[in-house]
């Protein structure tokens, strides 16, 4: 192939890599921005999504269709649903505090790793694609369920702008992002807030989850690059800053994409890692985030 | 001799003129308050001369020396010492801690003291701040265990130990109680014996009756200077300031 | 300070030390090994401690220190057969030398900003060790004992693998690390860290320069860690990715915490607790790990000064 073709297959890669990229960070950014904490074990919360669209397959059985349809329905649904627990049950108890908080999502990134090991076991498990057809181009074939995945993602990133510029929660969760207090004097259920916050960022990243694990298979250790190109995507974009977490998951992925495609990806991500470090240091806000330390 | 002049002296927050081309003269020795409504930018003019922030605009001239463009620890090196409004001592530290600190500071000139100072020096001087204030009691006692107005002596102590030319304190009589004012002014009188003093402060007799000359502000500008009986007779200042306060 | 107090301080570690040399007679062999990789462990998080403890900065990249630390020793006494002092001198000059240069860096960053940059520089570095394989051999690692020539003092030969070795060498690097965090706790720029940790802002107003602090004690901190990283690669022969992984930096917060950070036994402590219940764990479940998980969530929950922190509150106030 000659060099078109291949900056084409990169940006393609690339656009798929943003869009599920993008979902996830998404629901770091969420969380950023309304809850003000960190959350370290959000890649987790992806692996969980991946373990648990490979147990939904195995349990339905028969169709992949089927199974992937269930997992993409419930899996985002039984991890939100772990994670308002986990909000309940310890982040809400250390009133939120920034360096408690995240000692306690490290604490939570293991002991969600370990039961992972326990029941599912140590070893990568691939799910079938649901669908399995091939686009032709001109000068190579590609996956029809890597196109699938960049078009749900897109669909569930709207849905997700809607419910936050349309509906009661997320009118909720803008007030509460932009002062709590006075938020919580208008009458917002604060607390409530958060739990769902957290709740609905974690079903974000599961359902990216669910959606790659068909392209990379499920293994309980896979929660860490998530959680770091999360971090970088939420880091350009602003903390907390939506619009701006779009805007660098497509410059991070396609970059990516493209790196990874023409030099070596363990480069790409150096490269990436360190460009984050960089642009935290001269703006602490990121990029696309107001000034403010 | 003069000691502090800024002049042209400007901050600005966004759109809202904080402070606005303030000129500001202190002689060596003086004892000068700054008063004003709420409001009227006392604590971020004061905030620009210790270097807590940046001014938008303006000179600020120490010892003939321009200062606008250091640090605060900088300025706090060369004598100028401020002493916080809302008090800002190290709760979780016993006062001796407290007052150590400021008190190092002195006498960390090499990189050698900064590994190693004879203890007893440091002391002395905290012992010396300390009863200075009259909180020799209190040395070995948490600072956020004591009283408001115990606080705001420790951080007096704390500006005194670092051997101040130019001395801040901005609001020191707040939450005192009245027969502590008196022994807080005679204190005032006492530093000022050694260091200038510049006062921000609302309590109007403290104001009349230790500062030899007084500086008005009203929405980020000097509308008045003089001395005390000028000042009470300034009309524009009553119609500003105290004729305000007097409703209150 | 008092000086009566000071002198019960300087017993009580002094007795500590004591303690451990005299504990190599009792132990069985198992605990021996334990032991002495524990007070190498302990080094480092002694050294995380003079950062999250005394100074108030959360990194999570401490890792990279310790690496720089175990590549900087073992490297050298693989491809140029350095002897130990010499490969233990350039894995200390390496942590250093990265501190310096990552400190100029980040150091104007603060709370949040500067964890994740933290986090991000040590995935950086973790990804470099893979990505230059041809020298690290990335994760499969390198194991250095065959070339790595035994020291000789004084007419004595002293081989590596030998446990008495061993032990001795991880006392000594834990004894040094141990003096010289006490005497930076009592020295004037200690009392600058705790002021930095109690009210930054407070402390640019007292005079002092908190960015040079702060680069100070980030430097102080990873090098003790590289010193540690560096022995580490010495006495146990193996130099590999998995030290710059990010559970290098999870452990010594971890450790720090549970023995109590900002006091100067809790590291000990608390690497020596997690230690032996992680291998405990590692008897009962493949999943042994989640201790780790569980022990930071009942921290913060219901222990949140540690062991140390604790004692200090209730009973030892004057404990540094």
């Amino acid at each position: 192939m000659s060099l078109g073709p291949h900056l084409f297959l990169a940006l393609l890669e690339g656009t798929v890599t943003a869009l599920v990229l993008a979902l996830t960070a998404l629901g770091l950014s969420l969380v950023f921005g309304v809850m003000r904490i960190v959350n370290i074990a959000h890649g987790e919360f992806f692996m969980l999504g991946a373990v648990l669209a490979w147990w939904f397959g195995s349990l339905v059985g028969g169709s992949a269709l089927v199974g992937f349809l269930v997992a993409l329905l419930l899996g985002p649904l039984v991890v939100g649903a772990i994670a308002v627990a986990s909000d309940w049950l310890i982040l809400r108890r250390v009133d939120y505090d920034p360096e408690s908080t995240i000692v306690a999502t490290i604490g939570l990134l293991y002991i969600i790793q370990q039961i992972v090991l326990t029941f599912y076991g140590g070893d990568a498990k691939s799910v079938e694609a649901p669908v399995y057809f091939r686009v032709s181009f001109p000068w190579f074939g590609y996956s029809g369920y890597k196109l699938v995945v960049a078009g749900t993602s897109a669909l569930l990133l709207i849905g997700t702008w809607i419910v936050i510029s349309r509906t009661q929660m997320g009118l909720y969760m803008r007030a509460t992002q932009q002062d709590e207090e006075m938020a919580q004097a208008y009458g917002v259920p604060v607390r409530r807030v958060y739990a769902l916050v957290f709740g609905f960022g974690a079903a974000l990243a599961a359902a990216a989850g669910v959606l790659v694990v068909p392209m990379q298979q499920a293994h309980y250790l896979m929660g860490l690059d998530p959680l770091l190109l999360s971090f970088i995507v939420v880091i350009i974009g602003g903390l907390g800053n939506l619009r701006g977490t779009l805007v660098a998951a497509f410059v991070i992925g396609i970059t990516d994409g493209v790196i990874s495609v023409f030099f070596s990806p363990t480069l790409a991500k150096i490269l990436a890692t360190l460009l984050v470090a960089l642009v935290l240091v001269v703006r602490p806000g990121g990029l696309f985030g107001e000034e403010e330390a | 001799m003069t000691l502090l002049e800024t002049s042209g002296l400007s901050k600005r927050f966004g759109g809202l003129r904080a402070v606005e081309d303030v000129e500001l003269v202190i002689p060596t020795g003086e004892i000068r308050a700054v008063i004003g409504p709420n409001g009227a930018g006392k604590t971020t003019l004061v905030s620009l001369v210790s270097g807590r922030l940046e001014p938008t605009a303006g000179s600020i001239r120490f010892k003939g020396e321009d200062i606008a463009g250091l640090r605060a620890w900088d300025r706090v090196r060369r004598g100028i010492v401020y002493t916080f409004q809302v008090t800002s001592v190290y709760a979780n530290l016993t006062c001796y801690e407290n007052v150590a600190l400021a008190a190092q500071r002195r006498m960390m000139k090499g990189p050698r003291d900064r590994l190693m100072l004879a203890e007893s020096r440091v002391a002395r001087d905290v012992e010396r701040a300390l009863s200075r204030v009259g909180l020799t009691d209190e040395t070995r006692r948490r600072a956020g265990e004591l009283p408001y107005g115990h606080q705001r002596l420790l951080e007096v102590a704390m500006g005194l130990a670092l051997d101040p030319e130019l001395l801040i304190l901005d609001e020191p009589t707040q939450g005192l109680a009245l027969d502590e004012i008196s022994g807080f002014c005679d204190l005032v009188r006492a530093i000022s014996e050694r260091a200038t003093v510049l006062l921000i402060e609302h309590n109007m007799s403290v104001v009349l009756e230790l500062a030899q000359l007084i500086t008005v502000m009203d929405k980020g500008t000097v509308i008045a200077e003089g001395t005390p009986a000028e000042i009470e007779r300034n009309p524009e200042v009553q119609r500003a300031y105290l004729g305000t306060d007097a409703a209150a | 300070m008092n000086r009566r107090i000071f002198a019960r301080v300087l017993a009580l570690h002094l007795g500590v030390v004591a303690l451990l040399l005299v504990a190599q007679f009792f132990l069985s062999p198992y605990h021996h090994t334990n032991l002495a990789r524990i007070m190498i462990f302990a080094t480092f998080a002694s050294g995380y401690n003079i950062l999250l403890g005394y100074t108030g900065l959360l990194s999570l990249g401490h890792a990279m220190f310790f690496a720089a630390g175990v590549y900087g020793a073992g490297l050298p006494v693989f491809y140029l057969g350095f002897g130990a002092p010499e490969a233990f001198a350039t894995g200390v000059a390496s942590s250093f030398a990265l501190a310096i240069v990552f400190g100029l860096i980040v150091i104007r960053t603060g709370g949040v900003s500067f964890l994740i940059v933290t986090l991000m520089f040590a995935q950086a570095a973790f990804l470099a060790t893979l990505y230059f394989n041809e020298i690290t051999l990335g994760d499969q690692g390198i194991v250095i004992s065959q070339t790595l020539p035994p020291l000789e003092v004084g007419g004595a030969v002293l081989e590596f693998s030998d446990p008495d070795v061993k032990y001795n060498a991880a006392l000594l690097l834990f004894a040094v690390a141990f003096l010289v965090c006490m005497a930076i706790v009592y020295s004037p720029i200690g009392r600058v860290f705790v002021a930095i940790r109690e009210n930054e802002a407070r402390t640019r107003m007292l005079g002092y320069n908190t960015y040079k602090y702060k680069l100070a004690s980030l430097t102080i901190s990873a090098t003790i860690s590289g010193a540690s990283g560096a022995m580490y690669a010495l006495l146990f022969s193996y130099i590999g990715s998995t030290f710059a992984s990010i559970e290098y930096s999870i452990f010594p917060l971890l450790w720090t915490l549970v023995g109590g950070m900002g006091t100067l036994l809790g590291p000990l402590l608390g690497t020596g607790l997690m230690f032996y219940l992680v291998d405990i764990a590692s008897g009962l479940t493949e999943s042994h790990l989640i201790v780790v998980g569980i022990a930071l969530v009942a921290l913060v929950l219901y222990f949140p000064k540690g062991l140390m922190g604790t004692i200090r509150e209730k009973w030892l106030p004057w404990l540094p």
